[in-house]
This record gives structure tokens, sequence and C-alpha cells, in this order.
């Protein structure tokens, strides 16, 4: 079964080399990127599957012995998000595939798109299954260059303008990583995160304590933690569609789960649970803020996509194992709602030509499924009670009750205020551009009720209105069905949470990788 | 572990000037200073090696540890890889007649006069105090970039040699 785990960087690379290989022959291209994501995707069920019922797997590559090489290591936990991450990567694939079809290949090089996309992969799975330090590091680097690619595909004048934001701050953030990995390895001897484990109740607190805050600095920068997300709602709205949704959904989940491995099983003793929970009130908070100030769905989009990092953070806060399995269900939840919401708005973008509100008018009637696909989610992130949203946040809300101190009160509040809003951004947006009908008398009703809102001119331009590909629409039915789903069947992969919070509570020793290794 | 002070003098002066040279508008001295800062960062895990100059494996004051090399290289290929990307992206961000410099995002100055005009509304009787052009960076006053000088963006459509 351990043979399965690189197979995850193993297919999408290759996958990407054989795309690169066959540049000019785009219907090719798609075939080999459709064939190996819906084979990881396969292999991805098959190991959450085997892990949860048996024990993790774990695989030192080059055959070198345990400590010395590199360790990939798959828990719970890591297969839970290989496995949401594949049907992301496939669903927003699809939709990528229903656009480049349909626009002809001419404004954006599709040749560049498939081996790059197909390396963000690769890069993403690495992360979650690597088992060093220095082998996560790498997986980011992967990721991020492709995505460097990704958001200025096309290299437009305003994809440039963002993508310079991005690639700069992303470049920051790694250096802070590899830095932190550095003085690591000088206190400790290993990047090994089994043998950080071990080791890090021999050195004294307060070296602990700055080891600690350089890895979450680096990693709250990819997460985009409140005081360190402000790159994010400048650079992700520019770029494509279909690139907007997969790094919302996952780029900054990579670093949620960076933080998780880094604050339960990396250092559990040294705590900083307080200045956790601190933070994720202010991201939560400001996050939301700043989506009601804007006029721009993908803009309000990236901001509660902010905001909602914040819940992650502040189940991580607390600390329980009931906490921590709520945080990974959120994540999970997070994941998919937040990429249909995106693809829903690619769709907007199409059928409209402009996302901005202001511009937007009268979709419900020109087109009611766009306005389903838009709305299941949009209540979905907003946490009304039938949808999973709803169910991450009660169980986050319960697991701080139950350690129930005052900055828990203080964080379960603005959880709350939060959660309204969201509805409130949200709904605002689905007023404007789907209730509102399309004569004037709507307009000057829709000023005298949100004023400046309307009144200000729109920074961006009228785009063409083209029409949408069943494919697109195909893709973005199928991640709300997901959305659903995930609600549907909350029992089950409510109970798989559960143990994935129990789980990391104990840390990851080398005996426990050693025995592994030689019983599969 | 014993480090060598020459070493960590080195690498701090590099960590230094990398930063100041990343909060630079232009590209050119942003990428610079990621240079300097990637090169700091793998003096850093030199240091985090112990003494330097002794053999990887067998050396008289015992042997020096060959993983962080390892890792230097890596790292050291990785930091290629990114300076190339950016350097095309610095090109293309010249070739589209913009200068290298990081501009403001556009949805935030209209997000920042929106703001202002409503603040406008509210305190017309303030209206005669007088309102300071804030800049968001020290940088922003003459000319920073150094390609902007030498070579005159083309206009409307202009030809391009």
């Amino acid at each position: 079964m351990s043979l399965l785990v690189p197979l995850f960087v193993v297919l999408p690379l290759f996958g990407a080399a054989l795309t690169l290989l066959l540049g000019h022959r785009s219907r090719a291209q798609v075939a080999v990127s459709v064939v190996t994501l819906s084979a990881t995707f396969v292999l991805s069920a098959i190991m959450l599957v085997a892990v949860d019922a048996g024990t993790p797997l774990a695989v030192s590559v080059g055959g070198w012995p345990l400590p010395f090489g590199i360790v990939l290591y798959v828990d719970r936990l890591a297969a839970m998000l290989v496995a949401i991450s594949s049907i992301v990567l496939l669903a927003v694939l699809l939709f990528s595939v229903g656009q480049g079809a349909a626009d002809g290949d001419t404004d954006t090089p599709i040749s560049i798109f498939h081996p790059s996309y197909l390396i963000l992969a690769a890069g993403i799975f690495n992360s979650f299954i690597a088992g060093d330090l220095f082998n996560l590091y790498v997986g980011f680097e992967i990721l991020l260059v492709a995505s460097y690619v990704l958001i200025t595909l096309g290299s437009t004048e305003s994809r440039i303008r963002t993508g310079t934001v991005y690639i700069v701050v992303s470049l920051v953030s790694s250096v802070v990583f590899l830095s932190a990995i550095a003085v690591i390895y000088g206190a400790l001897g290993t990047v090994n995160m089994a043998q950080i484990a071990e080791r890090i109740d021999e050195i004294p607190p307060n070296v602990q304590m700055v080891l600690h805050i350089m890895l979450l600095v680096g990693f709250a920068v990819k997460a985009a933690v409140f005081p360190l997300s402000f790159w994010l709602p400048d650079s992700y709205p520019t770029a494509p569609a279909p690139v907007t949704a997969v790094f919302a959904g996952l780029l900054t989940k990579v670093g949620v789960y960076a933080i998780i491995r880094t604050e339960t099983q990396l250092f559990g003793e040294s705590d900083l649970n307080l200045v956790l929970a601190i933070i994720a009130v202010l991201t939560m908070i400001v996050g939301i803020l700043g989506a009601i100030a804007q006029a721009e769905l993908k803009r309000i989009l990236s901001f509660t996509l902010v905001s909602h990092v914040g819940y992650m953070i502040f189940g991580l806060s607390i600390g329980t194992a009931e906490a921590i399995g709520a945080t990974a269900y959120y994540m999970v939840h997070h994941i998919i709602v937040q990429t249909t919401l995106f693809l829903a708005v690619g769709l907007i973008e199409r059928f409209s030509g402009s996302t901005s509100i202001v511009r937007v008018k009268g979709l419900l009637s020109a087109s009611p499924l766009i306005a389903v696909l838009y709305f299941i989610p949009a209540m979905n992130l907003g946490g009304l009670p039938p949808f999973s949203g709803f169910i991450g946040k009660f169980a986050l809300f319960d697991a701080a009750v139950a350690v129930a101190t005052p900055v828990m009160w203080v964080a379960i509040g603005a959880g709350i205020l939060t959660s309204l809003l969201t509805l409130y951004a949200l709904m605002r947006a689905w007023n404007l551009s789907f209730w509102r009908g399309g004569d004037d008398a709507a307009d000057v009703e829709a000023e005298a009720r949100y004023g400046y809102l309307v009144t200000a001119p729109a920074a961006d331009e009228q785009g063409e209105r083209r029409v949408i590909p069943r494919v697109m629409t195909g893709a973005a039915l199928g991640m709300v069905a997901v959305t659903i789903a995930l609600t549907v069947f909350a029992g089950p992969l409510y109970e798989i949470c559960a143990r994935i919070g129990e789980g990391l509570l104990q840390p990851i020793s080398l005996v426990q990788l050693e025995n592994v290794e030689q019983t599969t | 572990m014993t480090v060598s002070a020459t070493l960590v003098i080195v690498m701090a002066v590099l960590y230094a000037l990398g930063v100041f040279a990343m909060l630079e508008r232009s590209l050119t001295r942003v990428l610079i200073g990621f240079l300097l800062l990637g090169n700091a960062t793998n003096l850093l895990l030199l240091i985090a090696m112990g003494f330097p100059g002794v053999s990887p494996f067998y050396g008289a004051q015992g042997a020096s540890d060959p993983l962080p090399q390892a890792l230097m290289l890596t790292a050291i290929v990785i930091t290629f890889a990114v300076s190339a990307f950016l350097l095309a992206l610095i090109y293309r961000s010249w070739q589209l007649g913009e200068a290298d410099t990081v501009v403001d995002d556009a949805e935030d100055v209209s997000l920042r006069e929106r703001a202002e005009e409503t603040e406008v509304a509210l305190d017309v009787e303030e209206e005669d105090a007088e309102t300071e052009d804030e800049e968001t960076t020290d940088f922003t006053d003459g000319e920073v970039s150094p390609i902007t000088a030498a070579y005159e963006a083309p206009r409307d459509g202009e030809a391009r040699p």
C-alpha cells in the first residue's frame, strides 16, 4: 500500500512532462491532464480508505535509512486533504478545459496551462505528504513556481502588476520558511518531523518559541492570516477564473495544513494558543469588513476567503482533539465551497461580461441556473443551518464552549458576527446582481438602499458577454453537488475528522515510522 | 557548536541589505534584494552546519555535516529558477511600458477615493481643513527606476523598434 504514496507526486510530474511535449496538440494535452488527475483521484480515495482503516503510511524515498533520507508520511489528515484536493483539481481542470475550448485558445496560451497546472497539483500533493520540513519547503516551492506562471497567464498588464505583488510576497515567505528550517537544523540537528517532535523538549523554551514563531510567520503569509493577508485580495481577482478558483480553494489551505502540523505535532508543548486566538479573531473581523467595502464579486470572495481562514486558526487555538477535528472538517468544507463560489463567479463573468455587482443585474431571470449555482454555496459559506458551513462552525463553537475561557467567548462572538456579515456581503451581491431588475427604477431603488456602493464608478471595464459551454456549467454543477454531499454525508465525514483530531494530538515517533515501513 | 563570526556578520549584513533593497518599488531592486536574501539564507544553512572548512565526512577536527550542504544546493537551484522567472517578469513589465515599478492596485485606489468622497460628504464644515496627499511609501518621490531613464515607453500604439 505504501507504494501508492510517491505516485501522487510522480504521476502529475510525469503528466506535466507529457503535456509539455504535446504542446501543440491541445486535445491530447487535455486527455493527459484529465487522465492524470482522475487517476490521482481514484488512488487518493483508495489511500484514504486504507489509511483510515489502518495505520499511517510512510515511505523513505531512495532507500536511505529513516532519519537521513526524504520521508513521505501520510496520516488521516494528509490522506483526506489529498483526496479533497484531487476532487477540486479535477473539477477546476474540466471547467478550464470548457473555457479554453470555447475561447479557441486565443487570449490564453493553453499550451503552458496544462503543464503548470499539473506541476501545481504535484506541489500541493507533495506538501501534504511531506514527512520532513525540507520536503515541505520543496513542495511549497513547486506549487508556488507553478502558481507564478498561472497567475500571470497571458501576461497582460493587470496580471503582470498583480502577479508581481503575489510573487514578491511569496518569495519573502519562502525565505522566512527556509531560514526557519536552517535555524531548526542548527538547534535540533534534524529536519525530520518525527525527530523534531522527539527532540524539541531538549532545547530551552525560549529557543523553542523562536523556532515556533519563525515557522508560523512563514506559513501565515501563505495561509493569509490577518497581519500578513493583504497580498491576497490584491492578487487573486485578476487571474483567470479557474486559476483563482483553485488558488482560493487549495493554496491558502496548504499554509493552514502546515500550521496545523506545526501546532499539533511539532510544537505540542510550546504554547501560542492565546496569540493564535487573538489573531484568529482579527483575521475574521478585518477580513469580512474588507469584503463589505468591496463592489466586485471576486474581491468580495477573496476577502471572505481571508476572513474564513480565521475560523481554522480559531479551531487550532482551542487545542483539544474535538477542536482539531472540527478544524479539519471546516477546512474540507471551505476548500470545496470557496472553489465552487469562484467557479460560479467565473460563470457570471462569462455570462454578463463583468463581476462588478454595480454593473451586473437581472441575472435571476436571465440565467436561473447560474443563480442556483451561486446561491447554494453562498448560503453554505454564510453558515445557514442545513449546510456543511453551519455544521463546521457549530462544531468549532461547541469545542470552544467546552474550554470556556474568556478569549474563547470573544472568539465565538467574533465567529458568529463574521458568519452574519459574510451572509450580508454575499446577499447584498445577490440583491444587486440577481434580484435587481434591468430598468432604471430598480437602479434608483438600489441607490437609495446601498448609497455610495452603487453610485461609485466601477474600476473595471465592461467585458464582452460570451457563451458558456456545457462543460463549464457541468463542472460547477458537480462542485455544487459535492458541497451538498458534504452536508448529506456529514456523519461519516465528521467521524473521520474526529479521528484526525485524535491522531494529531499524538506526536509522530521515529520508531512508529520504522514499524510502519516494515509492516507494509 | 563553534560558529565562525565572519560568516555570521556577513549573513547579517546580507539580510539587512536584502530587506532594504526589497522595500523599493523598482522591481530590479526587489530582485537584487531577493538574491541577497537568498544568499543570506544559504549562509545561515552553512552556519547551521557547524564549524566551516572541515571536510564533509572525515577530518582532523571531526567531520562536518553533509546534509545542510544538500539543503543549500536545493535552495540555490530554487533561488536560481525563481530569479530567472522574476527577470522574465521584469522584462515583460518593461515591455508593456509600465517601467519596472510596482503600481498601486486600481480597485484600491477607487475604494480610497470613494471613502474620501464619503468623508467629505459627512463633514462639510471641515472642508477647508488641508488634505494631505498621502504617499504609500517613502520611495515614490522622483524616479526610482533606472530603466525609465534609459527608455521612453511608446504610447498610443506607436510602433515598437
